[in-house]
């Protein structure tokens, strides 16, 4: 179960895909100018929540670098750690969650928001602001404001879509997963 | 809609080049540009990849949407900078030098100025390296070639499939945006923030879903055909590095050290011309 097995190859592959299909998805705030809502971040911690943490490093990892690359042409590195620390701390309680095992729901929603805000807060308002402070000497006011906004429009847009997401996929995956698997 | 930069065959050179090759140059190549502040440096890093970029023969069709949102990116991004710390450059390159005073504490420096430009300098110097890398990269011969060079097959093939099928999931994304749109959900700024969120679920969940779908399809084929088995596999797609290859390198890597050396040599990773 724990190892890197077919399931979870395929799932990082196609995971990563559609991480940087999502990039291009974007929800204006409107009130304050150039922040949007990323609903790739909910997608992220849902994958991470369902195939664990090997799997949610590597896609936020790969996939923000893909996804910045094909779209801006550029990468901004110190960005691209903080979604697979993200990542990587949502999947190491994808077992608690029990979303593949169709049992998300009450405590486990709880657990999954209380995880993914404190993965939030720190990749967003400590592991991107320093990152950028160390590799692009941004001013540090002006990285830690925009670390707030990041981490603020993930919380949310993750505990409204990372959380629907949960609950209609429990709902499909318990009949799937009604067979026990050998291991 | 946003363009997508992806692979295009031409046969150029840089095409016959491995994979893994063009993988270390750019890393190399980003990792150099992240370190350093040199503007010397930063100028001919700007002037080699402009020139790759050429060499490529990479055409303004491919790669010009894409470029314009950089523009609009980088000049909201010096704008900010300018209005949450107008003295960084002051207190980066320990001079002042006033040219225009804006009111209270936004005075236009020299300094500031010269450390805005390095700024767009550092960010300019990676487009053409990504560009090329995404353009001139067959996913698959690149998967192959990272499993030569020790990585473990899996994680290859975690990227051979992800390079794969972003085309396929693009293809989901344009149907099912297209037929939601067919039903009437509005898309554009007009609608209010939660109805927004609404609409967007409309397309996430069923593209969600299918792909779930599809990573079960695609895993019940592997399986079937016994991929992970054996503790190795053969590649079609597979080449051997060659001479041309170990050249590249090579360069790339003397290159990286003498910017390096070029960059901190006097202790400090910015090039000061005020002093």
């Amino acid at each position: 179960m724990k190892k890197f097995g077919i399931k979870e190859v395929v799932a990082t592959g196609i995971g990563t895909a559609l991480f940087v299909v999502l990039t291009q998805v974007q929800i204006p705030l409107g009130f304050i100018p150039n922040t949007s809502l990323q609903p790739r971040a909910a997608v992220l911690a849902f994958l991470a929540a369902v195939f664990g943490p090997i799997v949610g490093g590597i896609v936020g990892l790969l996939g923000h670098a893909l996804g910045d690359a094909m779209f801006y042409g550029s990468i901004w590195w110190s960005w691209v750690f903080p979604d697979a620390v993200f990542g990587i701390a949502m999947g190491l309680f994808a077992k608690k969650f029990q979303i593949k095992e169709g049992g998300f729901s009450g405590k486990n929603i709880a657990l999954f928001n209380i995880v993914q805000i404190i993965a939030n807060i720190v990749a967003w308002i400590v592991v991107a602001p320093v990152l950028d402070i160390l590799i692009y000497s941004e001013p540090a006011n002006k990285v830690f404001v925009q670390g707030v906004f990041a981490c603020l429009g993930n919380v949310i847009i993750t505990a409204i879509l990372g959380t629907l997401l949960g609950v209609g996929y429990t709902k499909i995956g318990a009949k799937s997963s009604s067979l026990a698997k050998e291991d | 809609m946003a363009k997508l930069l992806t692979y295009k065959e031409k046969g150029t050179w840089m095409e016959n080049l491995c994979g893994v090759t063009k993988l270390i140059f750019f890393l190399a190549w980003t990792i150099t540009c992240m370190l350093t502040y040199d503007t010397r440096i930063l100028a001919v890093m700007l002037f080699i990849s402009l020139l790759l970029f050429k060499l490529s023969k990479t055409q303004w069709s491919q790669v010009g949407s894409v470029f314009k949102v950089i523009l609009v990116f980088m000049i909201i991004n010096v704008v900010a900078i300018f209005i949450f710390a107008p003295g960084q450059g002051t207190k980066i390159y320990g001079t002042e030098h006033i040219l225009y005073s804006l009111g209270g504490r936004w005075k236009l420096t020299g300094e500031q100025l010269f450390y805005e430009l390095n700024v767009v300098l550092k960010y300019f110097t990676i487009v053409p390296a990504v560009f090329m890398f995404i353009i001139t990269t067959n996913p698959s011969e690149l998967a192959a070639s990272l499993n030569k060079l020790g990585v473990s097959y899996n994680i290859g093939y975690s990227i051979a499939i992800a390079l794969r099928y972003i085309p396929d999931v693009q293809d989901d994304f344009h149907k099912i945006k297209n037929a939601q749109e067919a039903r009437g959900i509005e898309m554009s700024g007009k609608a209010k923030l939660t109805e927004r969120i609404k609409n967007v679920s409309a397309i996430i969940f069923p593209l969600i879903f299918t792909s779930m779908e599809r990573i079960d399809t695609v895993s019940n084929a592997m399986e079937l055909r016994g991929f992970g088995k054996n503790k190795k596999r053969t590649w079609y797609m597979g080449r051997k590095l060659a001479g041309r290859d170990y050249v590249v390198m090579a360069v790339t890597f003397a290159f990286m050290i003498v910017a390096l050396v070029v960059t901190y040599h006097d202790g400090n990773r910015f090039y000061n011309p005020f002093v």
